[in-house]
């Protein structure tokens, strides 16, 4: 702006013709650019952003950047309308050998220029942190105990069990079967104990917008509701060894009457397996068996390298 | 030193480099475990012969588990994991089972899945599942996640003295057999061992576990 403004005054004190107003040009310019670009990231890119509105945290976070992307835009416009502008007027001329204007500074413009980076830094920091805390906890892992949680409801209660390489799922509602199909159903709030048997992982189901990393021993809880049906990508987002790039599978958000008819049918099939899990329980620490444990002590096994190795037991490689 | 002298040591010195750089990619970098090709298909199926030995005394990694396949063209037992099969085609398996055991971390995974009738034989006699935390049964798993295959495998008596030299020849042993059917679709489908049977690492789940030719390997899946 500054460089605008005093390349015009010092010009229109000389004997040529009188300089046009270029900050009302570029601002002119600006505003066009930055009307356009908004409305179309709003109305037509927007919809379209990642990682869509398949469940309420997704919708949420593509609401998220709709919001960052509509105020960055025209900072970005007008980046690229003052350089472009000052390319094509202010170029160098043939003939033209007079050097350009000292420039000193402009207050007003130093004031104005802090003044709105400020207002636009503050208030994406404080529409984020409000996002965060209670846009339905984002769909990121809260920890054990969440920030935010769904009001005058009852979730369904899915544990999501990250192990080499592949998650499971358990149903602590439906009698605590295990399974490797994540069905959940449409329209009702879901929680995600995420946790894992091994090393760390992340639990990421792109669609639902929700992230949460899988750490043995702790129980991480994330929210969404399912808004459409579907299918929808499970990742692992946390290197884990060998596979990890094959860690993925594959969800599905169904009806409710077809997720009742599928969690009662696949509890039935799966009932003898269910019987050799261990009690539900928000973390899983298979670590501690108790039986197995002193049944292997008492016969001395050492077979296979065997054991159980605990946490802390004994080696480091 | 005169300029051909400077010249000649200059290329010699490149030489040297080159040479040794491709030395470590082809040796280090590029190396594995052999590919067992199992193509010939008779009656629609492959017979694919595998086994799980408490050591590896073929290899510098003396005591790590490890699983050999049986080369289907020379019949001599093969320290890899790696191993080819036409797609659309059933895999007759059998698995000798000479390691002892080791409980399941997640026994979620007693469970056999993606086998022909959800089954598979120990010692011929049918099993759908294997409690490795009812008793001390369980070795360890063959997997192939990409097409839910998961079989638990049996183990001998937990007094036996387990075999002692690889690949074993004799000695007490399980013999698991199931069938499955490869995927249509060509590709490479990997399997694992569920059991953390990494002895000496953390967990039980590094060493074997994470290296091919040992716990885990390829199964590739060719039209």
């Amino acid at each position: 702006m500054a460089a605008s403004e005093a390349p015009a005054g010092a010009r229109s004190s000389g004997a040529g013709p009188a300089e046009p107003n270029h900050g009302l040009r570029i601002f002119l310019i600006w505003l066009v650019v930055a009307l356009a670009a908004d409305l179309l990231i709003w109305f037509v890119w927007g919809p379209h952003l990642p990682p869509g509105d398949m469940a309420s945290a997704s919708g949420g976070q593509q609401f998220d950047i709709k919001v960052m992307s509509v105020m960055a835009a025209p900072v970005m416009a007008l980046v690229l309308v003052y350089g472009a502008y000052a390319i094509v007027v202010w170029r160098h001329r043939e003939g033209d050998d007079e050097d350009g204007p000292a420039i000193h500074g402009n207050t007003r413009v130093q004031a104005t220029w802090i003044t709105v980076t400020s207002v636009i830094v503050l208030t994406l920091a404080g529409f984020g942190t409000y996002e965060l805390i209670n846009g339905q906890g984002a769909g990121a892992g809260e920890g054990p105990t969440a920030i935010w949680h769904p009001t005058g409801t009852k979730p369904l209660q899915v544990q999501v069990i990250g192990q080499q390489w592949r998650f499971t799922y358990r149903y602590p509602q439906f009698g605590g079967f295990e399974t490797t199909q994540l069905v959940l159903p449409v329209n009702k709030w879901v929680q995600f104990n995420v946790t894992s048997i091994d090393v760390i992982h992340s639990f990421w189901a792109y669609q639902l917008g929700v992230k949460a990393d899988a750490n043995p021993g702790v129980n991480n809880v994330a929210f969404t509701k399912p808004t459409q049906s579907g299918r929808f990508i499970v990742r692992c987002a946390e290197l884990c060894g060998l596979w990890h790039g094959a860690m993925n599978n594959y969800g599905h958000v169904v009806s409710e009457s077809a997720f009742m008819t599928w969690a009662s049918q696949t509890r039935a099939q799966l009932a003898n397996v269910t019987r050799m899990l261990p009690p539900y329980a928000t973390t899983y620490d298979p670590t501690v068996i108790p039986t197995i444990n002193k049944a292997m002590a008492k016969a001395g096994i050492a077979g296979a390298n065997g054991y159980y190795y605990p946490p802390n037991d004994p080696v480091q490689p | 030193m005169s300029v051909p002298a400077r010249v000649a040591t200059l290329v010699v010195a490149f030489l040297a480099v080159v040479a040794g750089g491709s030395f470590l990619v082809i040796n280090f970098l590029l190396s594995g475990p052999p590919v067992e090709s199992f193509t010939t298909v008779s009656a629609g199926q492959v017979h694919v012969t595998m086994q799980e030995d408490p050591q590896n005394t073929v290899s510098n990694k003396p005591d790590w588990v490890s699983y050999f396949i049986k080369s289907p063209t020379t019949g001599k037992w093969v320290h890899t994991t790696l191993f080819r099969v036409p797609a659309g085609t059933t895999v007759d398996m059998t698995i000798l089972g000479y390691d002892g055991c080791t409980p399941l971390r997640n026994p979620f995974w007693s469970k056999v899945t993606g086998t022909y009738g959800n089954r598979a034989y120990v010692n011929g006699k049918p099993v759908a599942a294997i409690n490795s935390w009812s008793g001390c049964n369980v070795g360890h798993t063959f997997s192939i996640p990409g097409i839910g295959l998961n079989v638990p495998m049996a183990t001998p008596s937990v007094t036996a003295t387990l075999c002692g030299t690889s690949p074993c020849t004799s000695g007490p042993h399980e013999v698991m057999t199931f069938k499955f059917k490869t995927p249509s679709t060509p590709g490479d489908y990997f399997w694992q061992c569920r059991v953390p049977c990494g002895g000496g690492f953390i967990d039980g789940f590094g060493g074997p576990m994470q290296t091919i030719g040992y716990m885990t390997g390829n199964m590739e899946v060719v039209s």
